[in-house]
C-alpha cells in the first residue's frame, strides 16, 4: 500500500460528529413536521449565502482530517514497507505545491524577490546587498521587471475564466435538475432563478457561489507559481498556512461545544427544574469554577499535559499525534471552563419556564420528570443552546488565538490562527511592517466567524414556531372553525368507549 | 354641548405582516364636553389603535393613512410632534390597561407626577409637592403625605391605577382616555376605581373616552355607546337606547352570550366563528359571515348609517327604510336558543371532600434564610363536591382559590387538612401511587397563551397524558385503547376528543399558536378530558377570553358536565358565570372560605357582608348609578400578616368589638347553606334579643 491511514483523536471525534449530524440529517428528512421548520432555513437569502461559504470551510476541515502516513520509497530489512513518521493530510496532497515551495525567509504577497536586502557574494569576490530573487515564487519569469506585470494579469484572467466556466457548469446542472424535478422547461427554470421566484433563494447561493469560485479560480492559477499571500518568517505560504488553520478551528469551535454542551444541559436544566438542594451544589459548583481565572486554569492544565507528553514520549508515534492530544486537551479544558455561562443561562430559563402551566398540566397527567424535561424543557430553551453555541464558536476561535499568543495554545507545530497570530505580533514592529500573516489569519477567521453567526441566526429564525407559520395558517385555522363550532357542543360521541 | 374631539373618517394601517393590517377603517364620531363616551368591542376590533390614534402614539408599524382628528377645533394630525407633546397630558391623557406596567418602577409615585407638572406648568419644586399631594388626595389615596415618596411595588394594583388617574389628571386635561382602566383589578377595587372616575369628572368636567369590551362597565359609566366591530363603528346611540334596544346583529348577540342565572337552563347564545382578518378588502358588511339575519346583499354591499330613533344610528341593511322586505318586528328577538335538560338530580356520596386544608408558604429571610413566617394562601378550606356537580369558588385575587385548586391536585404539596377523592386520601400520597388516580382529576388553567407548550403540536399535547397514563386508562375504560403501534397510538381517540370540543380533526397536526384564545382553550379542555377524568378544576378558564368566546367554552363545559357526568371546581371572579354554570358556591377571602352554599340561596341572600359587597361591586346592565352599591374600603390585607379576629374586619361596613378579637365560627342559615360571621352567631343573637 502506498499509504497507511491514521486516525488522530479529534480525527474519531469529528467522524463521530459528521455521523451524528447524517443521523439528525436523515431523521428530519423523515418527519415532515420537523422538515418544515428546517426548509424555512432554507428560504433565507442571506443564511443560506453563509451556508455556501461554510460548505467550502467544513470541505477544507474535513480533507484536512483524512490524515495518512505516505509509505517511504525503501523497505526495512524484512522487505515491508516502511511509512514515513509525516503525518500528512488528503489537504496537503493537494496543495503540494503550496506546501513544498519553501522560501527562504519574509516575502511580500506575489513577490518575485524577497522582502529583505541580503548580501550576495559575486563572482568576482566583491559583496553586494540586494533583494535576492525567490527560489519559487516568480520564478519561471526570466525578466520580472518587464514580464511581471502581464504574467499577474494573464493569470488572473484565466482564473476569472476558469471560475466562471466552472460556475457555468454547476448553475447548468443546477437548472437541469429543477427542470427535471418540476417538468418545466429549462429556460423556464434558469428564469425563475433569476427573477427571484423559487423557494430557495438559489440567486443568493449562486452569486455567494460565483464569487467563490472565481476567487478559487484566481487562486489556483496564480498559486502554483507565486505565493499568493507571501511568505512567512521560515519562508512557508501563508495561504497554505490560513487554509491548513481552518481545522483547527473548527475542531476548537464545534468539540469545545460538544463537549461542554452536555455538562450544561444537564445541570443547568437539573438545577433550574428540582431547586432545593440540587440547585445549591451545582449553583456552588459553577459559581466556584467560575471564580478561578480560566487562562491559569488552560495555563496550568496545558503544562501539565506537555509534561505527561514529554516525560511519555513512547506513546506517541509522531509528532502530528502529540500535537493532537494537546489539542484534545486543550478542547476539553475550554470545555470544562466555558460550560458555566451557558449553565447559568439554561438554570434561569428552565426556573422560570418550571412554573408555566402547561408543566403544571404535565404534572397533573403524572409525567415523568425526565420526559417533562427532554419533552417541555429542552426543546423550550434550544434556542437559547443554539444562540449560546454559535457565540461561543466565534468566542473559542478566537479564545484559542489569545492562548497561543500567550503560549498555552496549541502544539507550536501545529498550525492555527493563533500560532499565526503569535508569530505575526513582533513583526507588526517591523520596518517595513510585515503585514500579510496578519490579514490573512484575521480574514479568514472574520470570513467564518461571520459566516457562522449569519447562518446561526437564519436558523433560530426558523426554528421558532411563533414566528413565520402563523400569518400564514391562521386564515385557513379560521375558515375551518365557525362551521363546527356551534354543532360541537350540541352532539358529543360519548368520549369514554372511544378511548 | 360643545363638542371637545371630533374624528372623521379615520384610517389607520399596521405594517406588521405582508398585507397591511387596516386597524382602524373610516371612523367617525363625535364626543362632547365632560361627557363619557364608550367604545365597546372585541378583542382585534382595533379600540386600542383609536386611542392611541388619537394621542399619536401608534406603534412605529402603525400609520394614519387618512382623517382627520380635532380637538376644539385644531385638527391633531396637522400638529408637528412638538406641538402634540404639549397636548399629550395636559389637553388629552390616558390611563392603560395594566397598572403594573404603566409605571415606571425606579421612580417614586412623587416623581412620576412631577416628571408631568414641570412638563406641562413648571412648577417650582413646593409648589409641585403640594399639586402632587393634592392630586393623591383626589385619587383617595390614604396617608398620601407618605405615601407619594413610595415606589409603585409598595402599592396594590388598585392603588397603583389610582395613582395612574393621578398622574393623567394632574396635566388637568380635557379629555382623558381611559383603555380598559379595569380589566386587570379585581370587582370590588373595579367598583372603586369607576367611582373615582364618575367623581373626578363631576369635578373637572372631563370628557372620558372609555374603552373596554364589558357591557356592564358601559352601563354604569358610558353617556354614549359606539360599538365597534373589525376597525370600523356599527352602531353609535345614547346609553339607554343601546341598552333596551340594541340594534345591530352584533350588540344583541353580545348581550344574548352574557351568562347570567336567567339562562341557566339553556345554551348560551354564541356567535359562530371570530372577528375577520383586517388584512382584507371588505365588500359587503363586516358581520355578514357571523351573522343569524344575514340577507344576500350584506355579502356584496357595505350597508350605511340607518337612524333608528335620532340620536340612535346603526351600519346595517336590516334598518333600510328603503328595502320594505324586511320584517322589523323579528328583530329583537335573538335566534331560539335550545334549552339543554337540567342534569338529573341525584344525591350522592360526595366525590371529593377536602377538609381544613391548610397551605402556607415559609418567608425566607436574611442571609441564613431563616424563616421569619408563613403566607397563608389557604388556611382551613373545607370542600365538598357530588360527582356531575358544579362547586364554584368564589374570591378576588390574592385570596389563594388557585392555591386550593393546585393543592387539591397536589401540584403544590399542601401543609395540612386532607383531601380524600373516593375515600381515598391523596395529601401525603406517594407520587408513584397517585399516578392512576391521576386521570380522575383534571386541571384547566386560566391563560390558554401559557397553558400549551409552543413547541409540541396539538396531538402530542392532547396525547402526553394518555401515554403518561396508559395504564390507568385502561383500567377504568377497559382495554379498548386502538394501539396501531404507529407513533401516534392514540390518534383515533384524539380525533374523538378534537370533534368533542369542536375543532375539526387536522387540527391536530397544527402547533398551538396557530389557534386564536378560545380555540386553545378547547386544546386544554380536550387535553383534561383526555384521561376521563371524573372531576375538572377549572380556573378561571374564560377570564382571558371575549365575551362572545366566553359563550362557547361555558356552553362547552355545560354540555360536557350534562354527557359525561362531569364534576366542575370551578375557580373564578366572575359572577354571572357562576350565576350561569355553578349549583354550589364557596366565597373565600384571604384564604378562608366565608360563605357556602346553593347558588340560589347566596346569590339571592348573601349572608357575609363580603359576599353581599362583592355582588353589589359587579356591574350590571341597567343599573344607572351606584347608589347602592356597597362600596368597600381599601385592598385585601396581605396573607402573610391577617388581621386578628375576623380578616374581613377592616373592610366590613357592620364590625362589630368582637370581629377584632375572634374569628367567627361557621354559622347556619339553612341546611346546605352555612357563613363565618358574627351577625349570625348564636351569641350575637341572643345579645340582640336581650335588647
Amino acid at each position: 500500500m502506498p499509504f497507511t491511514p491514521v486516525i488522530l483523536w479529534t480525527d474519531a471525534l469529528v467522524f463521530l460528529l459528521v455521523f451524528l449530524t447524517s443521523a439528525f440529517i436523515w431523521y428530519v428528512r423523515g418527519n415532515e413536521h420537523l422538515l418544515a421548520p428546517w426548509r424555512r432555513v432554507g428560504h433565507s437569502a442571506s443564511g443560506m449565502s453563509a451556508l455556501t461559504v461554510l460548505v467550502f470551510f467544513i470541505i477544507v476541515g474535513l480533507l484536512d482530517t483524512l490524515h495518512f502516513r505516505p509509505a517511504l520509497e525503501h523497505r526495512n530489512i524484512h522487505g515491508e514497507t516502511i511509512y514515513s513518521v509525516e503525518v500528512l493530510s488528503v489537504l496537503d496532497l493537494l496543495l503540494t505545491p503550496l506546501r513544498s515551495n519553501v522560501e527562504k525567509t519574509y516575502s511580500a504577497p506575489l513577490a518575485t524577490h524577497l522582502y529583505a536586502k541580503e548580501t550576495f557574494s559575486l563572482p568576482d569576490g566583491s559583496q553586494n546587498r540586494a533583494f535576492a530573487r525567490l527560489e519559487y515564487g516568480g520564478s519561471h519569469l526570466a525578466d520580472p521587471d518587464t514580464e511581471y506585470q502581464s504574467d499577474i494579469n494573464t493569470r488572473i484572467a484565466k482564473g476569472i475564466g476558469l471560475g466562471l466556466l466552472f460556475w457555468i457548469i454547476l448553475h447548468t446542472l443546477l437548472c437541469l435538475n429543477m427542470a427535471r424535478r418540476t417538468h418545466q422547461r429549462f429556460t423556464l427554470c434558469v428564469q425563475s432563478v433569476w427573477r427571484r421566484t423559487t423557494e430557495i433563494p438559489w440567486h443568493a447561493i449562486l452569486i455567494t457561489l460565483g464569487v467563490i469560485l472565481v476567487v478559487i479560480g484566481i487562486l489556483s492559477m496564480l498559486a502554483t507559481h507565486y505565493h499568493v499571500l507571501g511568505t512567512d518568517k521560515v519562508g512557508q505560504d501563508v495561504l497554505y498556512l490560513s487554509l491548513k488553520s481552518i481545522r483547527v478551528a473548527l475542531i476548537i469551535g464545534t468539540l469545545t461545544t460538544l463537549i461542554m454542551l452536555p455538562f450544561a444541559l444537564l445541570l443547568g436544566i437539573t438545577a433550574g427544574y428540582f431547586r432545593g438542594w440540587i440547585d445549591d451544589v451545582i449553583q456552588y459548583t459553577y459559581t466556584t469554577l467560575n471564580s478561578i481565572p480560566s487562562v491559569l486554569l488552560i495555563a496550568a492544565t496545558i503544562l501539565m499535559m506537555q509534561v505527561y507528553i514529554e516525560t511519555h514520549a513512547e506513546y506517541f508515534e509522531t509528532l502530528a499525534e502529540r500535537a493532537d492530544v494537546r489539542l484534545l486537551c486543550l478542547c476539553i479544558i475550554l470545555g470544562i471552563t466555558s460550560w458555566t455561562s451557558l449553565c447559568r443561562l439554561l438554570r434561569g430559563e428552565t426556573l422560570k419556564l418550571r412554573e408555566m402551566e402547561y408543566i403544571q398540566a404535565a404534572h397533573a397527567f403524572g409525567v415523568s420528570h425526565w420526559r417533562i424535561i427532554s419533552r417541555h424543557i429542552l426543546p423550550n430553551v434550544m434556542h437559547i443552546v443554539l444562540i449560546a453555541t454559535v457565540m461561543d464558536f466565534s468566542g473559542l476561535v478566537l479564545a484559542e488565538a489569545v492562548l497561543s499568543y500567550v503560549g498555552v495554545g496549541v502544539d507550536p507545530s501545529m498550525i492555527s490562527f493563533g500560532t499565526m497570530i503569535n508569530a505575526a505580533r513582533l513583526e507588526m514592529a517591523r520596518e517595513p511592517m510585515v503585514w500579510w500573516t496578519l490579514l490573512s489569519a484575521f480574514g479568514f477567521m472574520f470570513i467564518l466567524v461571520l459566516s457562522a453567526n449569519l447562518f446561526a441566526d437564519a436558523v433560530q429564525k426558523a426554528l421558532d414556531p411563533r414566528v413565520k407559520t402563523f400569518t400564514q395558517n391562521s386564515a385557513s385555522a379560521q375558515k375551518n372553525n365557525p362551521a363546527q363550532i356551534p354543532a360541537s357542543a350540541s352532539a358529543p360521541a360519548p368520549v369514554n368507549k372511544s378511548i | 354641548m360643545s363638542v371637545l374631539l371630533e374624528i372623521n373618517n379615520l384610517k389607520t394601517i399596521l405594517h406588521t405582516s405582508k398585507l397591511p393590517v387596516c386597524a382602524v377603517d373610516g371612523l367617525s364620531f363625535k364626543l362632547n364636553r365632560g361627557e363619557t363616551f364608550a367604545l365597546l368591542g372585541e378583542s382585534g376590533c382595533g379600540k386600542s389603535m383609536t386611542a392611541l390614534s388619537i394621542m399619536r402614539l401608534l406603534p412605529d408599524a402603525g400609520e394614519i393613512l387618512s382623517g382627520s382628528i380635532s380637538l376644539n377645533g385644531a385638527d391633531l394630525l396637522q400638529l408637528p410632534e412638538s406641538a402634540m407633546r404639549q397636548i399629550r397630558g395636559k389637553q388629552i391623557s390616558m390611563i392603560f390597561q395594566e397598572p403594573m406596567l404603566s409605571l415606571n418602577p425606579v421612580m417614586t409615585i412623587a416623581e412620576q407626577i412631577a416628571e408631568v407638572l414641570v412638563q406641562h406648568f413648571r412648577l417650582n419644586k413646593p409648589a409641585a409637592q403640594k399639586r402632587i399631594l393634592q392630586l393623591l388626595d383626589q385619587v383617595g389615596i390614604p396617608d398620601a403625605k407618605r405615601r407619594m415618596h413610595e415606589y409603585p411595588f409598595q402599592f396594590s394594583g388598585g392603588m397603583k391605577q389610582r395613582a395612574m388617574i393621578a398622574m393623567a389628571l394632574a396635566g388637568e386635561p380635557e379629555l382623558l382616555i381611559a383603555d380598559e382602566p379595569t380589566t386587570a383589578l379585581d370587582v370590588t377595587i373595579q367598583a372603586q376605581v369607576l367611582d373615582l372616575m364618575r367623581e373626578i369628572q363631576r369635578q373637572n368636567h372631563m370628557a372620558i373616552l372609555l374603552i373596554t369590551h364589558d357591557l356592564g362597565v358601559v352601563s354604569e359609566m358610558a353617556q354614549h355607546v359606539a360599538v365597534m366591530y373589525a376597525g370600523e363603528i356599527v352602531e353609535l346611540s345614547p346609553r339607554e337606547n343601546f341598552f333596551s334596544h340594541p340594534a345591530h346583529p352584533y350588540a344583541q348577540q353580545l348581550f344574548a352570550s352574557l351568562p347570567d342565572k336567567q339562562k341557566r337552563n339553556q345554551k348560551l347564545a354564541v356567535i359562530s366563528g371570530t372577528v375577520p382578518p383586517l388584512t382584507q378588502a371588505f365588500n359587503g358588511c363586516r358581520f355578514s359571515d357571523r351573522c343569524h339575519y344575514a340577507m344576500p346583499r350584506c355579502h356584496d354591499t357595505a350597508p350605511q348609517w340607518h337612524h333608528t330613533s335620532p340620536a340612535h344610528k346603526v351600519r346595517c341593511h336590516l334598518y333600510d327604510p328603503s328595502s320594505a322586505l324586511i320584517n322589523i318586528t323579528r328583530i329583537p328577538e335573538v335566534a331560539p336558543v335550545p334549552a339543554i335538560p337540567a342534569a338529573q338530580q341525584q344525591k350522592a356520596e360526595p366525590l371529593l371532600q377536602v377538609s381544613s386544608l391548610k397551605v402556607h408558604f415559609p418567608i425566607h429571610q436574611g442571609f441564613l434564610k431563616r424563616i421569619v413566617g408563613q403566607v397563608k394562601a389557604v388556611d382551613g378550606v373545607s370542600l365538598r363536591i357530588v360527582a356531575g356537580k358544579t362547586l364554584a369558588l368564589v374570591g378576588e385575587s390574592g385570596c389563594g382559590k388557585t392555591t386550593v385548586g393546585k393543592s387539591i391536585l397536589q401540584l403544590i404539596q399542601p401543609t395540612a387538612g386532607s383531601v380524600r377523592y373516593n375515600q381515598q386520601e391523596l395529601v401525603g400520597m406517594e407520587r408513584q401511587r397517585l399516578r392512576p388516580l391521576r386521570s380522575q382529576l383534571q386541571f384547566v388553567f386560566q391563560d390558554p397563551y401559557s397553558s400549551l407548550n409552543p413547541r409540541m403540536r396539538v396531538i402530542e399535547i392532547i396525547q402526553e397524558g394518555m401515554s403518561a397514563l396508559n395504564a390507568a386508562i385502561e383500567f377504568t375504560a377497559g382495554a379498548s385503547a386502538t394501539s396501531t403501534a404507529t407513533a401516534f397510538p392514540h390518534e383515533a381517540a384524539v380525533d374523538v376528543l378534537l370533534q368533542y370540543v369542536g375543532l375539526p380533526k387536522e387540527a391536530k397536526w397544527r402547533y398551538p399558536h396557530e389557534f386564536s384564545g378560545g380555540q386553545r382553550q378547547r386544546i386544554a379542555i380536550a387535553r383534561a378530558l383526555a384521561v376521563n377524568p371524573r372531576l375538572l378544576i377549572c380556573d378561571e378558564p374564560t377570564s382571558a377570553l371575549d365575551v362572545s368566546v366566553q359563550a362557547q367554552i361555558l356552553n362547552l363545559l355545560k354540555s360536557l358536565q350534562n354527557n359525561l357526568g362531569l364534576a366542575y371546581l370551578f375557580i373564578t371572579h366572575n359572577i354571572s358565570v357562576v350565576e350561569y354554570l355553578a349549583d354550589e358556591i364557596a366565597v373565600m377571602y384571604l384564604g378562608r372560605i366565608v360563605e357556602q352554599g346553593l347558588t340560589d340561596e347566596v346569590i339571592s341572600k348573601p349572608g357575609h357582608p363580603y359576599t353581599q359587597a362583592l355582588l353589589s361591586a359587579v356591574p350590571q346592565i341597567g343599573r344607572a348609578s351606584a347608589a347602592d352599591m356597597i362600596k368597600l374600603k381599601g385592598d385585601i390585607p396581605s396573607p402573610a400578616s391577617p388581621p386578628t379576629g375576623c380578616h374581613f374586619h377592616p373592610r366590613c361596613p357592620m364590625a362589630m368589638p368582637v370581629c377584632r378579637q375572634t374569628y367567627p365560627e361557621a354559622s347556619t342559615i339553612s341546611t346546605t347553606h352555612i357563613t363565618h360571621c358574627h351577625l349570625y352567631s348564636q351569641e350575637h343573637r341572643s345579645n340582640h334579643h336581650e335588647h
